[in-house]
């Protein structure tokens, strides 16, 4: 299974491929139970976590409904520091943005800190194809750059990897003999990487937050390695969403409490490396020249959409993938889309518009776990049904759905007609029930009974036992 | 206390012994218990499908059935989520039935939090001496907020024994029209539960709400599990009756 993005399949059909891998629905399941377990226990102990998150949801949605302020105020701040700032407004703005800083400094090799928005914009396939070399640091970014894939989660990219794999992975790029063991697979490669960071021309990293109050720009890593990434070489360029902003250092406070216990059960980020500015005179190190992108990409389509603003409220830490049942089975490649689980559910139509990811909202059971893991408290599972509500208003429910809708709608707005089309499935279903229970793969219900058994409608529905039961009389069914 | 149900379509249709015994448990506590046959389904296999008009045509037939009503109560945590949580949204457009929306809304219970929270009652009397897991489902838990309440009343159950599941919170892939849409993912995740079901050894599972049940149920029917698959008002009722013979 390697990437689906370009594909022209369904949901259904690459999570169909994705449930016949007992090795990556093995894997997934394992690291996301883990991380779900911690995050449980590190909540729990941190107490009072309902509130830390009413508090997470307030920053976010004041800061959001305050962008083009704070995304002045920290721009503004970001120059005055010496900082090159380009505003992008789509991928290609962003990916031109780099591509010239790349040529400017006649650079060949750049080492890449981990980073969706990176992903989005596809640099890395960018800068190849115009002959520079671009190496991912962070382990599961680098082993799934040897692997020629996708990220599969927000924040484990390599979920759907087994240490197996992973030891495959690293002998075919060094011809080397490895274990399988953490230590032996990770001295690989540091080795390999340190190598990388002394060499690079460039550096490009994400933005986990930008400081508005203060033109800093904030990463969590646990590798430690956004710092070489972005200390070592002469240039730094970041990549990152408009709507990555806090407006104040102690914003940032509640966030980096919310997010690593979110997002993988840690109390604490291992690492958090913060610049302002490019290298001063008298600082040790830091590159000498600072570039900012910040990228639209769709965003702003949702600044002002009471439905989906607040989708804009995600600081990517990965929890809602973590307890999503569909994401459990199915794993992120199957999402076909650069943001997996139920955030990408929301957001990749929304970024994209369109039909590419139109059958994504429908990926879901409504469950709301996600939800409830939200650390800034987004409703997803209002989202999905919002997005599925827009799609049919636009005109894009499929035909047959809107024919079982149609007779849905006749069936049960009238109870008269209610009551009669039920006797008339009773009368009909007698031909398929065998011991009480429908198991034949018939029309829509095919789905259903592919897996489990249907139950027939009952001989007496309650409003007809109603009438023996209204005054306490005894004559139970 | 003058009660009128709302009997969601999967149980008037298909599981009408739910009814039964929710009736019976209310009358067996005092309630002057009420069914307008006007009623036919809470809108939300339409609503969650993205068929807002359909469910406006459908919910506007719920709430003329139940507006003079005192209090609803429901077998269904999931469809009282839907009439709580997005009723008032479906009519924003209409100030007149906005209105009827929200007061129903307002009135409308699930069984366990209407016993549990409005008639104070967690002990219903009842003795079921069986090995019990129970599967709190997703809307009924986290969109209505109905958590303790089906426990509270379980605990009081005489010579039960109750298994706690693994994996509980996971849902069981119904999700509506989801578990024919996306039949194959939804089966994998019923798939799950069904063995987590099974893994307890528990003769019974108990629910709150009938389609998450009819789901698992499905499941461990086709794997040719025998555990029974008991809503919880049936359980309780079941139990009443077993106590009052060990009375006799
Ligand atoms: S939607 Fe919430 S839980 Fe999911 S990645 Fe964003 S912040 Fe984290």
């Amino acid at each position: 299974m390697t990437n689906a993005s370009e594909s022209s399949t369904t949901v259904l059909q690459r999570a169909e491929v994705a449930m016949q891998d007992e090795f990556l629905r093995k894997a997934v399941r394992f690291t996301t139970d883990r991380l779900r377990n911690k995050k449980q226990t590190v909540t729990a102990s941190f107490g009072n976590w309902e509130a830390w998150r009413e508090r997470g949801e307030a920053i976010r949605a004041h800061t959001i409904a305050n962008l083009d302020f704070y995304l002045g105020q920290f721009a503004d701040n970001l120059e005055k520091q010496g900082a090159h700032v380009h505003f992008a407004h789509d991928a290609a703005e962003a990916v031109t943005a780099v591509r010239q800083v790349v040529r400017e400094k006649g650079a060949k090799q750049i080492v890449k800190s981990k980073s969706m928005v990176s992903e989005e914009i596809h640099i890395n396939q960018h800068l190849e194809e115009d002959g520079v070399r671009v190496i991912e640091t962070d382990l599961g970014e680098y082993i799934i750059q040897l692997a020629h894939e996708a990220p599969s989660h927000i924040i484990i990219p390599a979920i759907h990897k087994n240490r197996e794999q992973i030891r495959d992975l690293f002998e075919a790029d060094s011809a080397n003999n490895l274990s399988t063991e953490t230590r032996d697979l990770t001295a690989f490669a540091r080795r390999r990487l340190r190598e990388a960071f002394l060499s690079a021309d460039i550096g490009i990293t994400g933005c986990n937050f930008g400081i508005a109050e203060t033109g800093s720009m904030v990463l969590f890593t646990n590798e430690g390695n956004a710092d070489m990434v972005m200390n070592i070489p002469k240039t730094h360029i970041v990549v990152m969403g408009m709507e990555r902003i806090l407006p104040t250092l102690s914003d940032l406070e509640v966030m980096a409490h919310l997010l690593p216990k979110s997002a993988t059960g840690q109390n604490v980020i291992t690492y958090m490396s913060m610049i302002t500015g490019p290298k001063r005179s008298l600082d040790h190190d830091g590159p000498t020249d600072l570039h900012v992108i910040i990228l639209d990409n769709g965003r702003s389509r949702q600044l002002g959409d009471a439905q989906f603003q607040a989708v804009l409220h995600c600081i990517r830490c990965g929890a809602c993938l973590n307890v999503c049942p569909v994401y459990r089975q199915i794993g992120g490649h199957a999402y076909g889309a650069v943001y997996p689980g139920p955030i990408g559910a929301v957001l990749s139509p929304l970024l994209n518009g369109g039909e590419q990811y139109s059958d994504l909202p429908y990926a879901s059971s409504l469950c709301g776990a996600c939800y409830e893991a939200c650390p800034v408290r987004i409703p997803l599972h209002d989202m999905l049904v919002h997005e599925r509500q827009r799609q049919v208003q636009n005109g894009h429910g499929k035909p047959l759905e809107q024919l079982a809708m149609k007779g849905y709608r006749q069936m049960f707005a009238k109870p008269g007609c209610y009551r009669l089309a039920v006797r008339m499935a009773r009368s009909f279903q007698g031909p398929l029930v065998r011991n009480g229970k429908i198991r034949a793969r018939i029309g829509p219900l095919g789905g259903w009974t592919a897996t489990r058994d249907f139950p027939a409608l009952a001989k007496r529905s309650f409003r007809d036992l109603w009438p023996n039961l209204q005054n306490g009389g005894d004559s139970d069914e | 206390m003058k009660v009128s149900l709302f009997i969601t379509c999967l149980v008037d249709n298909i599981f009408p012994n739910v009814g039964v015994a929710m009736t019976r448990i209310l009358q067996a506590h005092g309630c002057d218990v009420r069914f307008s046959p006007e009623q036919t389904c809470c809108g939300q296999p339409s609503f969650n499908s993205g068929y807002c008009d359909a469910s406006r045509d459908v919910a506007s037939a719920l709430i003329r059935a139940l507006h003079e009503a005192d209090v609803v109560v429901s077998p269904s945590g999931s469809c009282v989520g839907m009439i709580r949580h997005y009723y008032p949204e479906l009519f924003a457009d209409s100030p007149k039935w906005r209105e009827m929306a929200i007061d129903v809304a307002n009135k409308t219970y699930e069984f366990s939090q209407f016993m549990v929270n409005v008639l104070k009652v967690d002990d219903v009397g009842a003795r079921f001496p069986h090995a019990v897991t129970y599967h709190p489902s997703c809307h009924g838990s986290r969109l209505l907020g109905v958590k303790d309440e089906p426990l509270q009343l379980l605990q009081h159950v005489r010579d039960i024994q109750l298994i706690e599941l693994p994996y509980a919170r996971d849902c069981c892939g119904f999700g509506g029209t989801f578990a024919v849409k996306m039949g194959d993912i939804s089966g994998a995740m019923v798939d799950e539960k069904a063995q987590h079901v099974t893994e307890t050894g528990a003769e019974v599972l108990v629910g709150t709400d009938m389609g998450c049940l009819m789901n698992i149920g499905g499941r461990l029917s086709r794997t040719g599990q025998s555990t029974r698959v008991m809503h919880l008002a049936e359980l309780l009722y079941e139990g009443m009756r077993n106590s009052k013979e060990v009375l006799v």
